[in-house]
């Protein structure tokens, strides 16, 4: 089954999201005052997969969001990205008593978002987001957004805008690679006809995957997508699944998504976790979660004692239960 | 005729003190969408730090004209630059993220501070300063005796005014930075998840519009030879009701208001009464406010839905 899902990916029979971790989220809990947004929630993110964050309403899945780039600082947790070569625990516990908000070492690096707040998280960790709605510079061309997003190699090349001012030759080629990645990407998501008009004039699908450019535009190790698809038509929808792929296989950028539209999530997610009051239900491959009991009371509103006779049923069934979906073999159900 | 020229000569040259003061109004605005009262003030520091360093090129002995003056620019823009940061830094920074008054109160503290620190550590007294650039093209000599005349120092102000209008569009327009500026304008947050240090942008803001203050405040100084620590306020005033006339976050409408201001000024001192300038100015705000709520080039604030 799973392979009819991800025609282009390799099917689940490793878990890479325990093996190769981009993000690593630990025993993370979020309070509002009295109100437990996040309980104690674990999960993890494979390098080069696109993972999938679903549950009902008022689940949790922005908070988590919203703790990963840094907008709330976590109540307890720890969210860890790594960057290239598997980091030792050892090295990981050793930053995390040093109160170091991260370790860089070339090309690898392991991250503690939760000390980081928002602009080094993207600058430094490497973690680009959109949101739920729509948050271009609308008042700047397609070109202009795109741009906006490459500004921290700009400002460098440019001396902080001096030497930008009197045309240094570094800051001139650098300014040139800067628009040359832009309109590439414009010509991947079929927008460079556009590139001069103000963004806000943009069409909703266009406005939707120009974001996502702009977010790719920061050179990001993980991408989050809050709700890519809201909105869209199932033709937008299906080019936003092919982008997304695109994003997964040619550009090797994990990504963690929000969404609620069944149908992108089972077509382009190698992983799913699924929350439920702020508290994980389910964890593991497509196929498993889909057929998870927990999942579908959740989502279908049965009643906790309802969940309680369809896992006791289940779990006489199988002595091990729901348990194995976390392994996420595809074929398990 | 010849009358109103030379009335439309002196409004210009004033109408672009105002504007240049009135940019870092609406820059500060546009940014963070806060009323920077400081500005006035850092205006009137622009003034002193100008003056100060033209008597210390005096008692060095340096008295060529043309080199005086750009050292005095660039020292005062570098040194009010630095206080239009420190101020940012030290009082508005901490408070981001307050409630809406907080930073207003602290600016209004500012101003009074700077305007304290002044008076004390350089004394009430106002300060004179001999004419340095005299002289002028006379562009008219009418029947009636009455000479239009653009003096040196008018020229200098206004060509400088333009040549500054124009270098800052280019920054905001084409550089890095002015994208992350109209970007922070646009959505703070957004920008800061695009990796935009937001801080230093905003930091980056005071710091162009103290500059340009201070340039204001040097030919303030140069035009009219005597400055005091209260300078700022009216000075401030005017170029605020400048930044709201031509609408309150647009370049261009600060500068269009100063002028606006400026001529208002000058007109009804030359053809009314010069006491009432004040009142005139501030009356032709008021109308136009009603009729154009968002001021002459601002946009209208959209409500988001």
């Amino acid at each position: 089954m799973s392979d009819t899902m991800n025609p282009t990916h390799a099917p689940a029979s490793h878990a890479r999201w325990t093996e190769d971790p981009v993000l690593t989220v630990e025993h993370l809990t979020m309070r509002f005052g009295g109100l437990t947004a996040i309980d104690d929630l674990s999960f993890s993110v494979g390098r080069g997969d696109i993972t999938a964050l679903i549950g009902p309403n008022g689940a949790g899945k922005t908070t988590v969001f919203n703790c990963v780039t840094g907008f709330y600082k976590p109540t307890e947790g720890r969210i860890l990205l790594r960057r290239g070569a598997k980091p030792s625990d050892a090295a990981i516990a050793e930053l995390t008593r040093s109160g170091r908000q991260y370790d860089r070492d070339g090309e690898n690096g392991i991250y503690l978002l939760e000390r980081m707040n928002d602009f080094r998280i993207t600058a430094i960790a490497g973690v680009a987001r959109t949101f739920q709605n729509i948050r271009l510079f609308g008042g700047m061309t397609v070109l202009e957004n795109l741009l906006v997003a490459q500004h921290n190699h700009l400002m460098r090349a440019s001396g902080y805008t001096i030497g930008g001012l009197i045309g240094l030759p570094g800051w001139r080629r650098e300014a040139e690679r800067a628009k040359d990645k832009a309109i590439a990407w414009l010509e991947r998501i079929d927008l460079i006809d556009r590139a001069d008009d103000p963004a806000a004039d943009l069409a909703y699908g266009d406005q939707r995957r120009l974001e996502i450019a702009r977010a790719m535009c920061t050179d990001p190790r993980l991408l989050c997508l809050d709700e890519p698809a809201a909105g869209l038509n199932p033709r937008e929808s299906s080019e936003l699944n092919d982008l997304l792929r695109s994003i997964r296989d040619r550009d090797g950028v994990s990504v963690l998504l929000i969404e609620h539209d069944m149908g992108v999530v089972m077509q382009i997610s190698d992983h799913i976790v699924v929350l439920d009051y702020g508290k994980k239900i389910a964890d593991g491959a497509a196929a498993a979660v889909r057929d998870d009991p927990k999942v579908i009371a959740a989502y279908l509103g049965v009643d906790d004692e309802e969940v309680d006779e369809v896992e006791e049923a289940l779990h006489q069934n199988d002595p091990q239960g729901s348990a194995n979906a976390q392994l996420g073999e595809g074929d398990r159900a | 005729m010849e009358y109103f020229l030379q009335q439309l000569i002196n409004g210009i040259t004033l109408g672009s003190i105002y504007g240049l003061i009135a940019i870092g109004y609406t820059m500060v605005y546009g940014i963070i969408g806060m009323i920077n009262f400081a500005h006035g003030e850092v205006f009137m520091i622009g003034a002193f730090i100008a003056l100060t360093a033209f008597l210390a090129l005096a008692a060095l002995g340096v008295t060529f004209l043309p080199l005086v003056l750009l050292i005095i620019l660039a020292v005062a823009m570098l040194f009010t630059a630095v206080w239009g940061w420190t101020i940012e830094r030290v009082a508005y920074r901490p408070l981001r993220g307050s409630f809406r008054l907080a930073p207003l109160i602290t600016a209004i503290g500012m101003s009074i501070f700077l305007q304290n620190f002044v008076q004390v550590t350089q004394g009430a007294r106002v300060k004179p300063l001999p004419p340095q650039i005299q002289g002028g093209i006379t562009l008219m000599d009418g029947p009636g005796g009455i000479v239009v005349q653009l003096s040196y120092m008018q020229l200098i102000i206004i060509a400088l005014t333009i040549a500054l209008m124009i270098g800052f569009s280019l920054i905001i327009s084409k550089t890095s930075l002015g994208r992350q500026q109209r970007a922070c304008e646009q959505d703070r947050k957004m920008a800061s998840l695009l990796g935009v240090n937001v801080d230093r942008t905003i930091s980056l803001t005071f710091v162009m519009g103290a500059g340009l203050a201070a340039v204001a405040g040097t030919m303030y100084l140069l035009y009219y030879g005597v400055i005091d620590f209260y300078i700022g306020f009216i000075a401030g005033v005017k170029a605020f009701t400048a930044a709201v006339l031509g609408g309150i976050g647009s370049l261009p409408g600060a500068m269009l208001g100063g002028l606006a201001i400026g001529l208002i000024e000058t007109f009804w001192s030359g053809y009314f009464s010069v006491e009432y300038k004040d009142v005139a100015a501030f009356s032709i705000l008021a109308i136009v406010l009603i009729f154009m709520p968002s001021g002459l080039l601002g946009r209208p604030e959209v409500e988001k839905v």
